[in-house]
């Protein structure tokens, strides 16, 4: 790797580790951050392969209230330099999907320093609202900014600072049946992101939907859009059905964010196990 | 200030929404959004206050405690953008009122905002991202970035725009009828769809294997009956029909996953779903749960098992 790209790569750092917090334009999920970090090193293709797999991983990631998700971020960062670094192509990426993993947990503690940090930025910013200095409280909140950039570009920074042939000598020591093992590993452990967004959404009116779901999945000539597509039309069909059924007991709306009465069978049945 | 009004223009409008995709940049754990929410108020307030008495007093009015979801902040600040504008053109609205609307939007937004973008639009999104991808598809990522950023910022502006001219009426939409159809559609595709990916993606295979019977005379390649050199690779992958026709050995080997996939196609991955949801409602954090997968594949990789 160059100056120029390690410069680069920095960057998307940097651009990740503020997403990684604002949620926006989502530059710090897999899917975005790999696929910048391959095109920068020129192993774009690499980056395309991690970035999909660890996003499957990454779907029922999302910050909640107060709570923060495993950091998508550090985990996509950290671990595409690593399989850039290693040359071991595409082979690589079982690897680098479970290295990605305790990556996640680090990038979770990094985050609740500059939230802490944050919580002192906001009394600076009281004061100025005191003294209306409007320009000065942007200035902090940018910094603010920044410093959840920095989050994720410094990690990358030191990362870089590892010679290649040293990462590369690491992954060596590495058994095959330990690489392929996590390879196995990486391609079960996407059932826990589905977990999660279940255990949030699970209704007793939406079960059914799951059930067709899952099993019109097994004709494997219908694409991802396609079943998109159904999911969509039987919903519309369903709300629309009801508004127009006589006695319409409009129910009040799915339980989300309701553990104690979820009007969810098999998840109370979870529950009593 | 009664006989000049000042108007918040489209352009001003667009600038706060610009300014409000910053609102959780100082995320902090005493009052949550509440840096972001000023930044985001900024460029209106400066115009509409440009007394620096009213001004101080509106910046601290906005560095309240807020939180909600990031998305759904923008119709709280549209509302306040509308009272903000009354109240600087001499209406008589209170600052309670102003606090109220906001505290009054946020919880049920945040209902609103977590499983329709976080658990429905993400996951499908980036499910038809990453599967492009896994192939090494460019357009999968392309595909997320752009779908998933018109639908953000579609709704960033539209939402906040509604909120700016329904003003205070608002509030009173919120818990009613639509949002919550709006939540309950996106369920019901959301776990459609997630039940589609399970099976597809949660990938398990069995490599025991469970029998191996002969195969009759003329089920088989006949290797030795094959004509010499390149042309029997031919002859072989002719029979062979990609599968479809003559088994390239004796024998029929079927592994436990065969039983498996003959019986319910991805039932290890619905049943290894249900065991993490169960996991997760006993309060096992995610991580152990992931960490313990990473486990189990390498132990039963190396018991033959997977």
């Amino acid at each position: 790797m160059n100056a120029i790209q390690m410069i680069l790569v920095v960057l998307v750092a940097f651009l990740a580790g503020m997403e990684g917090i604002l949620d926006e334009w989502q530059f710090h999920q897999p899917l975005v951050a790999c696929t910048l970090i391959g095109l920068v090193t020129g192993h774009l293709d690499l980056g395309i392969i991690l970035g999909g797999q660890l996003q499957m991983i990454a779907l029922g990631w999302a910050n909640i209230g107060a709570a923060v998700a495993p950091d998508a971020a550090l985990a996509s960062i950290a671990s595409a330099i690593i399989l850039v670094e290693s040359g071991q192509g595409t082979k690589g990426v079982g690897t680098a999907t479970g290295i990605a993993i305790p990556l996640a947990v680090a990038g979770l503690f990094l985050t609740m320093i500059v939230r802490t940090i944050s919580t002192a930025i906001v009394h600076i910013m009281d004061a100025d609202a005191k003294k209306a200095s409007w320009r000065k409280i942007n200035m902090w909140q940018w910094i603010d900014v920044c410093l959840q950039g920095l989050r994720i570009a410094v990690p990358a920074a030191l990362l870089l600072a590892i010679p290649s042939t040293t990462v590369q000598h690491w992954l060596g020591l590495m058994p095959t049946w330990l690489a392929q093992g996590m390879s196995i590993g990486g391609a079960m452990v996407v059932a826990v992101g589905y977990a999660m967004v279940i255990n949030m959404m699970a209704s007793k009116e939406v079960w059914p939907f799951f059930a067709i779901g899952f099993a019109l999945a097994a004709i494997k000539d219908l694409t991802l859009i396609a079943l998109g597509a159904i999911g969509l039309s039987l919903a519309l069909m369903y709300l629309a059905l009801e508004s127009k059924g006589g006695n319409g007991n409009g129910k009040g709306g799915s339980s989300s964010n309701d553990n104690s009465d979820t009007g969810d069978p098999l998840g109370d049945i979870i529950d009593d196990y | 200030m009664a006989d000049k009004k000042i108007k918040l223009t489209k352009a001003d409008r667009f600038n706060v929404m610009w300014h409000s995709q910053f609102l959780q940049g100082s995320w902090n754990y005493e009052r949550m959004q509440n840096g972001g929410y000023v930044y985001s108020m900024i460029p209106a307030l400066r115009k509409l206050y440009p007394n620096k008495k009213d001004l101080s007093a509106a910046l601290q009015r906005h560095l309240v405690f807020f939180n909600t979801h990031p998305y759904l902040a923008s119709p709280v600040i549209g509302v306040t953008l509308a009272l903000e504008e009354d109240k600087a053109n001499g209406v008589p609205v209170q600052d309670e009122a102003i606090q109220g609307v906001k505290v009054g939007m946020m919880g049920p937004l945040a209902g609103v905002g977590d499983p329709v973008f976080w658990y429905t639009v993400r996951p499908i999104v980036g499910a038809l991202g990453a599967s492009m991808a896994i192939q090494g598809n460019i357009l999968g990522p392309i595909l997320f970035f752009v779908i998933w950023n018109v639908i953000r910022l579609a709704f960033l502006w539209y939402t906040q725009e509604f909120g700016y001219r329904a003003g205070s009426a608002i509030t009173k939409d919120v818990s009613g009828g639509l949002l919550q159809k709006v939540t309950r559609g996106a369920s019901m595709m959301g776990m459609f769809v997630l039940g589609a990916l399970i099976e597809r993606w949660v990938i398990i295979k069995f490599t025991p294997v469970v029998s191996k019977t002969p195969i009759q005379k003329g089920g088989y390649i006949n290797w030795d009956a094959l004509p010499k050199g390149p042309r029997a690779i031919q002859q072989a992958l002719i029979q062979w029909n990609k599968g479809n026709g003559l088994s390239l050995t004796k024998f029929k080997t079927t592994t436990l996953q065969d039983n498996l996939d003959s019986l319910i196609p991805g039932l290890a991955g619905l049943l290894l779903t249900f065991l993490c949801m169960w996991l997760l409602k006993k309060k096992v954090s995610p991580i152990w749960i992931i960490i313990g997968i990473f486990v189990i594949g390498v132990l039963f990789h190396v018991w033959h098992i997977l």
